[in-house]
Formats: C-alpha cells, sequence, structure tokens
C-alpha cells in the first residue's frame, strides 16, 4: 500500500481533532480531541520516515508519546480541579480572563 | 591674635548651633550663653585691633587661610580665609560692640517670650554670618557671608511669623534681596571670566590690566547687589516692612550693620569703582535720589519704626554718595556709617524702650509728652537725634559734613546735583527727625486710655546710655587729626585734599541753617501746636509718601503682574505641550488597548480556534513559499 494513504489518514484524524476541540463544549471530548490531533501528527511522522527511509520522524514520535503523557496528566487534573470549583467542566462557561 | 581671627566667626557660629539644638532646658539661661559668645567676639576683635595699632601702617593687612583648596575646580582655584585690615576690623569692632549692647537689650526686651532662646542663636547666627561677610578675603566667601546675614535676616523679621503679616514681611525682605544677590552672582561671574579668581588679592591686582566696559559692567552688578543688600533705590521697598521684626533686631540688622553691607561691598570693591568713573557716578545718583526718597518718605510716616527705616535708607543713601565720589568720600562713607551704627541703633532702642512702655504700639500721632515719663530713654534719644542732625559737636556733624563737603568736590554739574541733593537732605533730615522726636516726647499727650508709659529696665537702658555716649563723642573722637581717615588709608588710599566748589565755610554754615530751618519748622508744627490724631488730608506728595512713594504699587505693576502673566503663560505651555505630548501618548496606547482587549473574550475555544487559524496560515506560507 502506498504511504502515501497513511498521510491521507493522519490529515483527516487531525481534522476531525481540530473539530471536536473546536466545536465541543464538554472539557474531556475536547480534550480527547486534543489526544486525536497528536496522535494524527504521530502518525505523520510515522509515515514521513518510513517514505524517506530515516529514523529521525520515529524518534520525534516517541518524543511526542512522552509530551502527551505529561500532558494528559496535568489536563486532567486541571479539568478536575474545575470540575471541583465550578460543578461543571463546561468549556464556555469560565471566562475570568476575559479582556 | 590675628591668626585667630577665625574665632570670631566660630564662637558666635557655635553658639548659635548650641542654642537652636538645646532644646527648652536651655530656656531659663540660653539668653547668656548668646551675649558671652557676642561679648567674647567682641574682646577678640579689640585685642586684634590693640594689636593692629601696634603695626606700621602698610602692615595692617593679613590674610589668614582658613581651608587651603576650599572650592577646587579647574581654572577656579579658591582658598577660604579671612582679611584682617582697618576696614573689615572697624565693621567687626562695630559689629560686636554695637551687637553685644543689642544683645543685653534684648535679653530684657524679649523677657516675656516664649522664644527667646530661638531668638538669640537668630542673632548670634546673624553676627557670625555678618562677621564673615566682612572678614572675607574672596568675593565668594564673601558671598556666603551675604547670604548668611540675608537669613538671619528673614528669620528675624519673621521672629513673630505667627502673624501673617509679619511672615509676608519676612519673606518680601527675602526676595528683594535675592534679586540684588543675583547682581553678586553675576559680578562674580565677570570677574572670573576677567580676571580667573574671585580672591580680592587677585581681582584688585588685575583691575589695571581689564577693559573699562568690564570694569563698568562688573561695578553696575555690584552696585545691584547693594542696591538690595542696603535698600537703596530701585529696590528699597522691603526695608519699611521688615520693621515687623522685634525692634533690637530692626536696631541692630535693619539701621546699623547688615543694610551697612552694600556700602561695605562698593567701598571693599573701590578699585573696580576707581576704573569705571561710569559705574560710581551711578553708585553717587543712587545714593543721592535715595537719600531724598528716604527722607520724603520720612517726613510723612506716622510709625515709629518706619519713620526710623526710612530715615535708614536716607542716611545709607548719604554713604553711598560718598562711596560713589570715589577715594575722597570712601573714608567718609564708613566714617558715616560708624557714627551712624551708634546713633541709629541708640534710637531704635529707644523706640524699642517706648514701645516697651506704650503697649508696643508704634503710631506716633497717640504718643507725646513722652519726656516725663522716660527721661532716660529721652536724653539717649535726644542725644541720638542730635547726632543724625549733625549738630557740632556730635558725631553725625563730622561724619556727614564730610559727606556734604566731598559731594561738592569736582567739575561740571556733578558737584552741584550731588552737592545740593545732599545739602537738602540734611534740610530734610532735620525736619523728619525733629517731628519724629517733638510727635514722640513732647507737645500734649495724646495717651490712649490703657497706655501707660514707665520707663524701661536697666538692662535695656544702660545699653541705650552707652549708645548714647558713642553718638556724642565718637565722631569727635575719630574726626581729632583725621584719626579714622589715616587709620583706613591703607585700604582706602591716600588722597590729596581738593576744595569744593564752594567755601567749606560757606557750606557749614548752609548746612547748620537748614538744618535749623527744619528743626523749627517741626517744633511749630508738632511741639508747639496741637497733633491731630489722624492722618489729615495733605497734598499728593504727603499721600505718596504715606505709602512709601507706591513702591509696592510700581513693582506690582512693573514686575509681579508681567511676571505672573508669563509664569501664567509658561504654565499653560507646559500643561498643553509638555504634558499633551506625554498624555497624548498615554491616551494613544489606552486607545490601541481598548481596541485590541476585544479580542480577549476569554473563551477557550476562541483562543484555540485562533491557533488553529494561525496554524492553517503557517503551513500556507510554508508550502507556498517551497520551504
Amino acid at each position: 500500500m502506498d504511504p502515501i494513504n497513511f498521510v491521507y489518514l493522519a490529515a483527516i484524524l487531525f481534522a476531525i481533532g481540530s473539530a471536536a476541540v473546536l466545536t465541543r463544549r464538554n472539557a474531556i471530548v475536547a480534550f480527547m480531541g486534543v489526544e486525536l490531533m497528536l496522535n494524527a501528527a504521530n502518525l505523520a511522522l510515522v509515515t514521513f520516515s518510513r517514505i524517506h527511509g530515516e529514523l529521525d520522524g520515529q524518534v520525534m514520535a516517541f518524543f511526542v508519546m512522552v509530551v502527551a503523557a505529561a500532558e494528559v496528566v496535568v489536563g486532567l487534573a486541571i479539568i478536575v480541579a474545575v470540575f471541583r470549583t465550578r460543578q461543571s467542566i463546561s468549556l464556555d462557561e469560565p471566562a475570568e480572563l476575559r479582556g | 591674635m590675628l591668626d585667630l581671627s577665625w574665632l570670631l566667626i566660630a564662637v558666635p557660629l557655635a553658639s548659635a548651633f548650641f542654642l537652636l539644638v538645646a532644646g527648652k532646658r536651655a530656656n531659663k539661661w540660653g539668653h547668656w550663653v548668646g551675649v558671652a559668645a557676642s561679648g567674647s567676639a567682641f574682646l577678640i576683635a579689640a585685642i586684634a585691633f590693640f594689636q593692629m595699632m601696634g603695626l606700621d601702617s602698610q602692615d595692617r593687612a593679613a590674610t589668614v587661610t582658613m581651608i587651603e583648596n576650599w572650592i577646587p575646580g579647574g581654572e577656579l582655584n579658591l582658598d577660604a580665609g579671612l582679611l584682617v585690615d582697618p576696614l573689615s576690623l572697624t565693621f567687626v569692632l562695630l559689629v560686636t560692640f554695637v551687637g553685644t549692647l543689642i544683645h543685653v537689650y534684648s535679653v530684657a526686651y524679649m523677657e516675656t517670650d516664649a522664644n527667646r532662646r530661638i531668638f538669640f542663636a537668630y542673632l548670634n547666627l546673624f553676627i557670625a554670618a555678618m562677621l564673615l561677610l566682612v572678614l572675607a578675603d574672596s568675593f565668594l566667601l564673601l558671598f556666603v557671608g551675604w547670604e548668611g546675614v540675608g537669613l538671619a535676616s528673614y528669620l528675624l523679621i519673621g521672629f513673630w511669623n505667627f502673624k501673617p503679616e509679619y511672615a509676608t514681611a519676612a519673606k518680601k525682605a527675602f526676595v528683594v534681596n535675592r534679586i540684588g544677590d543675583i547682581g553678586l552672582i553675576i559680578a562674580m561671574g565677570l570677574m572670573f571670566s576677567a580676571f580667573g579668581s574671585l580672591d580680592f588679592a587677585t581681582v584688585f591686582g588685575g583691575v589695571s590690566g581689564a577693559s573699562t566696559a568690564m570694569l563698568t559692567a562688573i561695578g553696575l552688578t555690584l552696585l545691584l547687589a547693594a542696591t538690595g543688600k542696603s535698600a537703596q533705590f530701585p529696590l528699597q521697598s522691603w526695608l519699611g516692612d521688615a520693621m515687623a521684626g522685634p525692634t533690637p533686631v530692626s536696631a541692630l540688622i535693619h539701621a546699623a550693620t547688615m543694610v551697612t553691607a552694600g556700602v561695605y561691598l562698593i567701598v571693599r570693591s573701590a578699585d573696580i569703582f576707581n576704573g569705571a568713573p561710569t559705574a560710581r557716578m551711578v553708585v553717587a545718583a543712587v545714593g543721592a535720589f535715595t537719600l531724598i526718597l528716604g527722607a520724603v518718605i520720612g517726613m510723612a510716616k506716622d510709625d515709629l519704626k518706619k519713620a526710623l527705616a526710612a530715615s535708614t535708607m536716607s542716611q545709607i543713601g548719604y554713604m553711598m554718595l560718598a562711596a560713589g565720589l570715589g577715594p575722597v568720600g570712601y573714608a567718609f562713607a564708613i566714617f558715616h556709617l560708624v557714627t551712624h551704627g551708634f546713633f541709629k541703633a541708640g534710637m531704635f532702642l529707644g523706640a524699642g524702650s517706648v514701645m516697651h512702655g506704650m503697649n508696643d504700639r508704634v503710631n506716633m500721632r497717640r504718643f507725646g509728652a513722652l519726656r516725663a515719663a522716660m527721661i532716660t530713654t529721652w536724653v539717649t534719644f535726644g542725644i541720638g537725634w542730635l547726632a543724625i542732625l549733625g549738630i557740632p559737636p556730635f558725631s553725625g556733624y563730622f561724619s556727614k559734613d564730610k559727606i556734604i563737603e566731598a559731594a561738592f568736590i569736582g567739575e561740571g554739574w556733578q558737584p552741584w546735583v550731588f552737592g545740593g541733593a545732599a545739602l537738602i537732605g540734611a534740610g530734610l533730615t532735620a525736619f523728619y527727625m525733629s517731628r519724629l522726636f517733638f510727635m514722640t516726647f513732647h507737645g500734649k499727650a495724646r495717651w490712649e486710655d490703657d497706655q501707660h508709659p514707665h520707663e524701661s529696665p536697666l538692662m535695656m537702658t544702660v545699653p541705650m546710655m552707652i549708645l548714647a555716649v558713642g553718638s556724642a563723642f565718637l565722631g569727635l573722637i575719630l574726626a581729632t587729626g583725621d584719626r579714622f581717615v589715616t587709620w583706613l588709608e591703607p585700604v582706602t588710599g591716600h588722597v590729596e585734599h581738593e576744595e569744593p566748589v564752594l567755601p567749606v565755610g560757606v557750606l557749614i554754615a548752609s548746612t547748620l541753617i537748614l538744618v535749623a530751618i527744619g528743626i523749627v519748622v517741626a517744633w511749630r508744627k508738632y511741639g508747639a501746636a496741637e497733633v491731630p490724631l489722624e492722618a489729615p488730608a495733605a497734598s499728593l506728595i504727603t499721600i505718596a509718601a504715606r505709602n512709601d512713594m507706591f513702591q509696592d504699587s510700581v513693582n506690582r505693576a512693573a514686575f509681579q503682574r508681567p511676571g505672573q502673566h508669563l509664569t501664567r503663560t509658561l504654565v499653560y505651555a507646559d500643561s498643553a505641550l509638555v504634558d499633551g505630548a506625554v498624555n497624548g501618548t498615554a491616551a494613544g496606547i489606552a486607545k490601541t488597548g481598548e481596541v485590541t482587549r476585544k479580542g480577549q473574550s476569554g473563551q477557550v475555544r476562541g483562543y484555540a480556534a485562533t491557533m488553529l487559524i494561525g496554524l492553517v496560515i503557517l503551513v500556507i506560507i510554508v508550502v507556498q513559499g517551497g520551504l
């Protein structure tokens, strides 16, 4: 199979992820969209690595995974904290930083 | 002993400092510290005087360096030193002697004042500053003393500053003096550019190499300084108001010593004025004008102290006139200054004694017939009166008559104008001083009901007696065999005798006749006749004189109003242009913020959308750019 199809798949996954982040009010779902975007990027990295026959992209993918794991920890902690203070995880409600 | 002359300044200064920091616990005895400081300064001065008398006349000048390299600054390298010569020593003796007597007098005069200790601290500060002024060996150090006496004068005029008009009077004196000080600063700048230094030796040594224009400029700026300090036209307006200070202050600072500092400055700078005949002529003209101006104001004043202040202005006019006459007049300017210091201080102390007995009131229309109630004051004041009139053999005769004679020396119009002014001034002096004397001590009693005149305590009358003795005999003693002129000769130079344009006998006779007319007119109007309790309606000139020749109105119209308009314009320009630029920048930035803050919605998804759009744009740029 032509590896370019994986690039298309990565693009589709990224679009789905960003659509989830932009349209969903639920913080958990938006968070899942972020994960989807990260994994789409990973898939693109690995695919390009395969196309070019080099290992750089695969190494980068490992870094992304580690960063994603750390990000999940922080992100979920923030969501829990927000829920504790507001009894809600809607993304539209907190707007204290409005200028 | 001359090496110890710095003690003259240090002792009163230390005493002033001590009295200021000692606090309330020194209230009981602090004034005696002040008296002792002034007295010991006089003792040091007396010892220095006798030591100097033992020297040959050409050796009678010693410079004592106090601080080497006082001001090291590039081309200007100045030591702070004291110049002890016959001229400065004359001043030192006058200041410390009269000063000590007035200190003693003040102990009684200020007895009921809660701040007597502070008063003595200021008096001591004044003595120290005045001695620094006359002993300085450079114009810059002189300027330090010059400002010091200005400060002391300000503090003492405003000593009772809980009365707003007294505080205003102090401020007025300070501000008017400041205008004169600018003259001295400019003079120092000119000297530095012309001679490269400010010490007397270098400046006076370099006079022969300087251009006449430069010397004239220096002379005129020095004259401006002198008019400020000595209350001469056009900066005379502060002296009358300065009478707000306690009477001993008026006697010491505003009659005997500080106001004569201008005369000292001119005589000290004799070398400069000798090279600038125009400047010297202006000095004489200012003196002649002020002596008439002061006399006319004195003729109309009903306030005892203000009449005496006008008289001081007029008498200093005589000294200025003499100083402006050049070498023939310098010694007589100082001679008159010394005798005036005695008789005017004595009369001011007498005025203080009168006020002491009359509930501190000064309206002469409510005095009269005080000679019976205060016999000592009457006698001592009377001697001062005879002295200022120039009745022989009292001291004023020897000094003032010499000035009138000197004013008649010369060629062209000058002797007639200056001599005429001095001669007429003598007649006017006789009138206004006799008016003052008769209104206060003779005629019928016009006291208010609550006034019970009584003689002052001995502590006040003894200084008056001593000054009266000086007023009576000092002139005779100093004039005999030209002692005083010879004493000053090392400083003022030897002068060949010149004949006035009129015979001396005619001058003396006409002076005495004018004086006699003045006394008789004053007696008929204020001694023999009834003095109205309210000032009667009078001619325009009298009204003008009662209002100090409208000097305040003139100053207000000519300087204050335009000055205020100028500052208002500057304030407007400042707020419109300078502040406008700054505030405009700030407002612009705030406006930008107002617009951009709209983008900060606080909505997480909004930020996410923005980031995504940015990302897409970046990708498009990268792909299109082929990177």
